[in-house]
């Protein structure tokens, strides 16, 4: 964390002039330095870094130098928009993903099989920008069905706004959660047909063929529950890569969460923003990282006995 | 938190009951970053706080000077201006607007923290002579004066003591004050709700003084939402989700004019762009010329702006919303002369000739710095003019970057070439030359701080400092003698005056401004 | 040659027509691109050559189309088709130098790790798994920002494609550290390992002679898989702007130039780009999947 608080402060030092963009058209040169000072922008580096982390350490990232507002207000103001469009996104690509790969796992040849690896591939080739584009071109202007922007009407439950409640929020999450979803849906598919093949040739599945227990058992029981160590590791970790591929989806859906606000931010050099953005995202990996693990000593019975595995 | 879900079921209920109520839904690529009046002097906030605020004059249709808190104003003696205010207007949160309140905000304007500085800064002091009269008293005969007063919105004395806000919101301090979030002003409309970055609702103010008046609109509620991304801007607006887009992209225009429902209204901006060259320096800091500094040479000026085929760049790159100019400001500017409005013509080949006897046959290198997201297409003029350089022989790299790094970059004078805008909001030639082309060294505070290239003629400030005190035909001579300098000397190449069409959905009609900013207390939402 | 035309993985390529196919369209992209000075039919990048006026030329095959430029032109009269050849350069060029980056690193990092063991292992692990955790493309923004912060801007534009390189490779290396540490812990027991020590080999011949090339199949897949991955990477970075230098645009610039002139009807300046970034990738990762299936005898 320590690192990434540095290197997200270092990185933006000097990125761009936020000076510049305050004075607006008209100044003088002592109004200029005035502002230098009060931002504390001459004093040397490590000072600045350490009143920077002294101020984090607290929750306090400062006011941004755009919005004049304090960075972790925007934060927390942001945090709904995008939180929900990730758990949109992750949970279409699990509840279609899976499935999918499920399906072509076991039937390895079927025509939907090969439907589902071309449309997989495609899925993988595609960058999501052009997706995103694509997406608004034909559902957005062409037929008219999906907003092509914003969160549509919100409902606010305390600090949280939640687009869950309206009908218009709801149609305003489709595109962008699909756009945001497709690249994972496709890498979860594969991933689960890739080790439903591997541990159906296991010996393990052998026995239980050899017992005779019946297809769907093994399947389903067995099978699929042996994939789901590695899938879960994954779906989580790509959850994090879902919240950072966010600025993607944000900056082509105008959707305003964090990616958006750090991409704006990041236009008008505002140094406070970025760098507390940069700093939760590391949180968030470092939480999510966490959380992998125990699922995983819940889910795979080795772990428990000893660390063997490892 | 209940109630406010009931309250805001309620108030959607309402709003699809009431026939009357007429909203526009606009957007913009950028988003005001304060509401404090006197804060930020930057379009992106004007535009959404003249919606607010009024000022003692404001402006009309044509931008000509119309009454707005000040029913009247005199010079009564030089120095001396004396405004008569409205009676009976009122704050959106009830206070009775008087003198005070005027004096205020003029002082307010004039704080340390204010980005308005320009507007007040011949002025000595306000005084309340009585609760509807105001002086203005300068330090210099100012002549120009309520040009600029135009552009001071008035605040509420009591409301701002009582909040804490009796200077502008400092942005660049880490500072949050009242301001920043809420306002009182006495205009059309008052501030409903603001996310940052996310939406800002205005609702019609009832008891406006200006309802009475002639041609205004029905307008009964403003619902901004900034966005950034072009495509998807225009996507909002061509599927209805947006009525109004202040800034549709010039190449989409040809399919809003022909979508359904769309319709675009084009006119001129009180802006012109232009390239402005390092004519100061011994020798350039981006060019492979040694122990000379080619742009200091008049021919080569001229080879620069002859090489230039702007009709190309009016045509294509700016899809024909462009006017060509040979001159420093637009025509609504006072004092712009027809006459001294005259390009070099484009020739290439003169170009050459040029290059050539200034010594350099084999052209020479040279970077062109750009802003990529400021002006309109920016970046692509940019291009289109290393190409048309290039191939007269000045081999042009093109270093284009986003409007903070650029302008840090031009004002530490790190530049040899670079593409400016400037728009004049005074409308009065003075503020032109003054920040571009008067001496840095010198002179008066203001004087030339946005004249990068260092450009310095004694003529010239000579004829700037008379248009600072003198008046009448004597000081638009000055003016006349002043351009004829700056067509013959080329201080800086002309490129062209901004275009600003404005798109919306045909149901809205709202009188386009030059100033860029739409007044919806004249729009018609039909 | 000989040898590998007899070969099992010859084999099963030519028994496969969409492995055909697609390593047909690769080798055209590749080649296209590379020879893109002599094949392309204008020069993008010489200024004096464009003709503003020839700006917005839509394709030959329609109405207004203009022979000497068969996709059409841009904004700036640059013929698209040439821009697509110099621009999948750099994009191929990206994405290969960052795929050999990152194997090096990976390989080597997963060679030490599995061959070492023990504490070593524990920490390259560690640090890969940290690595894995944070998604490419933040790694990748956070290493733009800091060389952008730390070198003056002209530097940062004449480096600027070796940092998108540096950037999209490291944050790629930790897969292959894996596997390669995966394989080697396998190989590390075998016999003939064992041999070589006894006979007193040094460590370092060791993992290079005999271990690495027993690794170097799964290594090849995730390598070519990973080419598609950081060919992407660098259209996502160049389209938000802080990849390549404008100067050199590579597809990703392409397209997001050109997305400008979707809605507008200018849609060849976008989609052509855009179809060529596809197609390019779509052929890198049919041929990697084939290579996964054809070097993983469980699966025939």
């Amino acid at each position: 964390m320590l690192a990434v608080s540095f290197i997200s402060f270092a990185m933006f030092t000097y990125v761009g002039d936020p000076v510049a963009i305050m004075l607006g058209q008209d100044f003088t040169e002592a109004q200029r330095a005035a502002l230098v000072a009060e931002l504390g922008l001459d004093q040397p580096f490590f000072v600045q870094f350490l009143k920077f982390i002294g101020n984090a350490v607290q929750g306090e990232f400062g006011l941004s130098y755009r919005l004049s507002r304090p960075v972790a207000e925007l934060i927390a103001e942001r945090a709904p928009a995008t939180l929900e469009l990730a758990l949109c996104a992750a949970v279409i690509a699990m509840a279609v993903g899976v499935p999918m790969g499920v399906y072509t796992g076991l039937y390895r040849h079927s025509i939907l099989s090969r439907f589902f690896l071309t449309f997989s591939l495609i899925g993988v080739s595609l960058p999501t920008f052009l997706i995103g584009i694509l997406l608004i071109l034909i559902f957005a202007v062409a037929l008219g069905w999906l907003p092509s922007f914003g969160r549509g009407d919100v409902v606010r439950l305390g600090w949280w706004t939640t687009g869950f409640l309206t009908v218009s929020g709801l149609k305003a999450l489709i595109l962008p959660a699909i756009t945001l979803g497709v690249f994972q849906l496709t890498l979860i598919m594969r991933l689960v047909r890739a080790e439903m093949m591997e541990v159906l040739r296991t010996d393990y599945i052998k026995f239980a063929r050899a017992r005779g227990l019946s297809n769907r058992a093994i399947n389903f029981g067995h099978a699929l529950k042996n994939t789901l160590v590695p899938v879960i590791t994954i779906a989580g970790l790509q959850l994090g890569a879902i919240i950072a591929f966010a600025i993607v989806t944000e900056t082509v859906f105008q959707w305003p969460g964090m990616g958006l606000l750090f991409i704006q931010s990041v236009g008008a050099a505002d140094v406070p923003v970025m760098a507390a953005y940069l700093m939760l995202i590391a949180l968030v990996f470092v939480t999510i990282n966490l959380i992998v693990d125990l699922l995983y000593y819940a889910v795979d019975p080795r772990l428990r006995i000893g660390k063997g595995a490892h | 938190m209940r109630i406010r879900l009931f309250a805001a079921l309620a108030a959607l209920c309402l709003s699809a009951v009431a026939a009357e109520a007429r909203t526009v839904r606009w957007s913009a690529s950028g988003d005001p970053n304060t509401m404090d009046p006197h804060s930020q002097n930057v379009g992106t906030v004007t535009m959404v706080l003249q919606q607010i605020y009024d000022p003692l004059i404001q402006r009309s249709r044509t931008l000509g000077l119309a009454p707005g808190l000040a029913v009247s104003w005199e010079q009564v003696e030089p120095t001396r201006w004396r405004f008569r205010l409205r009676e009976g207007v009122r704050f959106h949160e009830g206070q009775t607007f008087t003198a005070e309140d005027v004096v205020f905000s003029i002082d307010r304007a004039k704080q340390p923290t204010s980005n308005f500085g320009i507007y007040v800064d011949t002025i000595e002091s306000a005084v309340a002579v009585d609760p509807m009269t105001v002086d203005v008293i300068t330090r210099v005969p100012d002549p120009i004066l309520p040009n600029k007063i135009a552009s001071v919105f008035m605040m509420s004395r009591s409301w701002s003591e009582a909040n804490g806000a009796t200077r502008p919101q400092n942005t660049r301090q880490r500072e949050e004050i009242h301001t920043t979030r809420n306002t009182n002003g006495t205009g059309a409309f008052r501030l409903a709700n603001r996310e940052p970055d996310v939406r800002t609702v205005l609702a019609r103010h009832a008891d406006w003084w200006g309802w009475r008046e002639e041609g205004t609109g029905n307008v009964t509620e403003i619902v901004f939402r900034p966005i950034s991304s072009d495509a998807t801007r225009i996507a909002a607006l061509l599927s209805g989700e947006v009525d109004f887009v202040l800034d549709p992209p010039l190449q989409d225009l040809q399919r809003l004019r022909s979508a359904q429902g769309v319709s675009v209204l084009e006119g001129p901006e009180v802006r012109t762009i232009f390239l402005g060259m390092d004519q100061f320096r011994p020798e350039l800091l981006y060019s492979d010329v040694r122990g000379r500094n080619p742009l200091s040479d008049l021919r080569v000026r001229r080879a620069l702006y002859q090489a230039i085929d702007i009709q190309a760049i009016q045509r294509v790159t700016m899809r024909g919303q462009s006017m060509p100019t040979g001159t420093l400001f637009p025509e609504q500017v006072n004092g712009y002369a027809r006459e001294e409005d005259v390009r070099l013509p484009f020739d290439a080949a003169r170009a050459r000739a040029l290059l050539a006897e200034a010594g350099y046959p084999n052209g020479f290198e040279i970077t062109l710095d750009c802003p990529n997201n400021r002006y309109i297409n920016d970046e692509q003029i940019c291009q289109a003019i290393a190409g048309m350089w290039s191939r007269v022989g000045v081999r042009t790299r093109l270093n284009a970057m986003p409007l903070g790094p650029f302008f840090a970059k031009i004002q530490r004078e790190d530049t040899s070439i670079y593409l400016f805008g400037w728009g004049v909001p005074t409308l009065d030639a003075l503020y032109s030359f003054q920040s571009l082309l008067a001496s840095r060294a010198g002179g008066q505070q203001g004087d030339g701080i946005w004249n990068y290239g260092g450009y310095s003629n004694a003529r010239m400030d000579a004829l700037i400092s008379r248009m600072r005190t003198e008046t009448g035909d004597a000081r638009q001579a000055a003016i006349r003698e002043a351009l004829n300098i700056f067509r013959e000397d080329v201080p800086l190449i002309p490129l062209h005056h901004q275009m600003i069409p404005w798109a919306m959905r045909s149901n809205i009609s709202i009188p386009h401004m030059a100033n860029n900013q739409p007044y919806f207390r004249w729009a018609v939402v039909n | 040659m000989r040898a590998f035309f007899d070969s099992d993985l010859w084999w099963s390529f030519t028994r496969s027509r969409i492995t055909v196919a697609s390593a047909i369209v690769a080798f055209i992209c590749i080649g296209g691109a590379f020879m893109a000075p002599l094949l392309a039919p204008h020069d993008p990048f010489d200024l004096a050559s464009l003709q503003l006026m020839d700006a917005f030329t839509p394709p030959i095959w329609t109405a207004e189309g203009n022979p000497t430029y068969p996709l059409g032109t841009d904004d700036q009269g640059r013929d698209v088709l040439s821009a697509i050849m110099y621009g999948a350069r750099v994009s191929l060029f990206v994405g290969f130098a960052a795929t050999i980056f990152a194997t090096c690193v990976g390989v080597l990092v997963g060679l030490l790790a599995g061959y070492l063991g023990g504490t070593a292992d524990a920490l390259l692990m560690r640090i890969a798994d940290i690595q894995l955790t944070f998604p490419s493309i933040l790694v990748a923004l956070l290493v733009d920002g800091i060389v952008r912060a730390a070198l003056p801007r002209e530097v940062h534009d004449q480096i600027a494609l070796f940092v998108v390189v540096f950037a999209i490779g490291i944050s790629e290396w930790p897969k292959f550290a894996r596997t390669v540490r995966g394989s080697t812990l396998v190989e590390r027991n075998k016999e003939y390992v064992l041999a070589a020590r006894v006979i007193g080999l040094s460590k370092a011949k060791i993992m290079l002679q005999h271990v690495l090339p027993n690794v170097l199949g799964p290594v090849l897949v995730i390598g070519t898989l990973n080419l598609a991955l950081a060919i992407l990477a660098e259209a996502t970075l160049s389209f938000l702007g802080v990849g390549v230098p404008p100067t050199q645009p590579s597809l990703g610039t392409l397209i997001r130039i050109g997305n400008d002139f979707l809605f507008s009807g200018e849609w060849w300046i976008t989609i052509f780009p855009g179809v060529a970034l596809i197609v390019m990738v779509l052929s890198v990762n049919l041929l990697g999947d084939w290579l996964r299936d054809a070097l993983n005898p469980k699966l025939r």
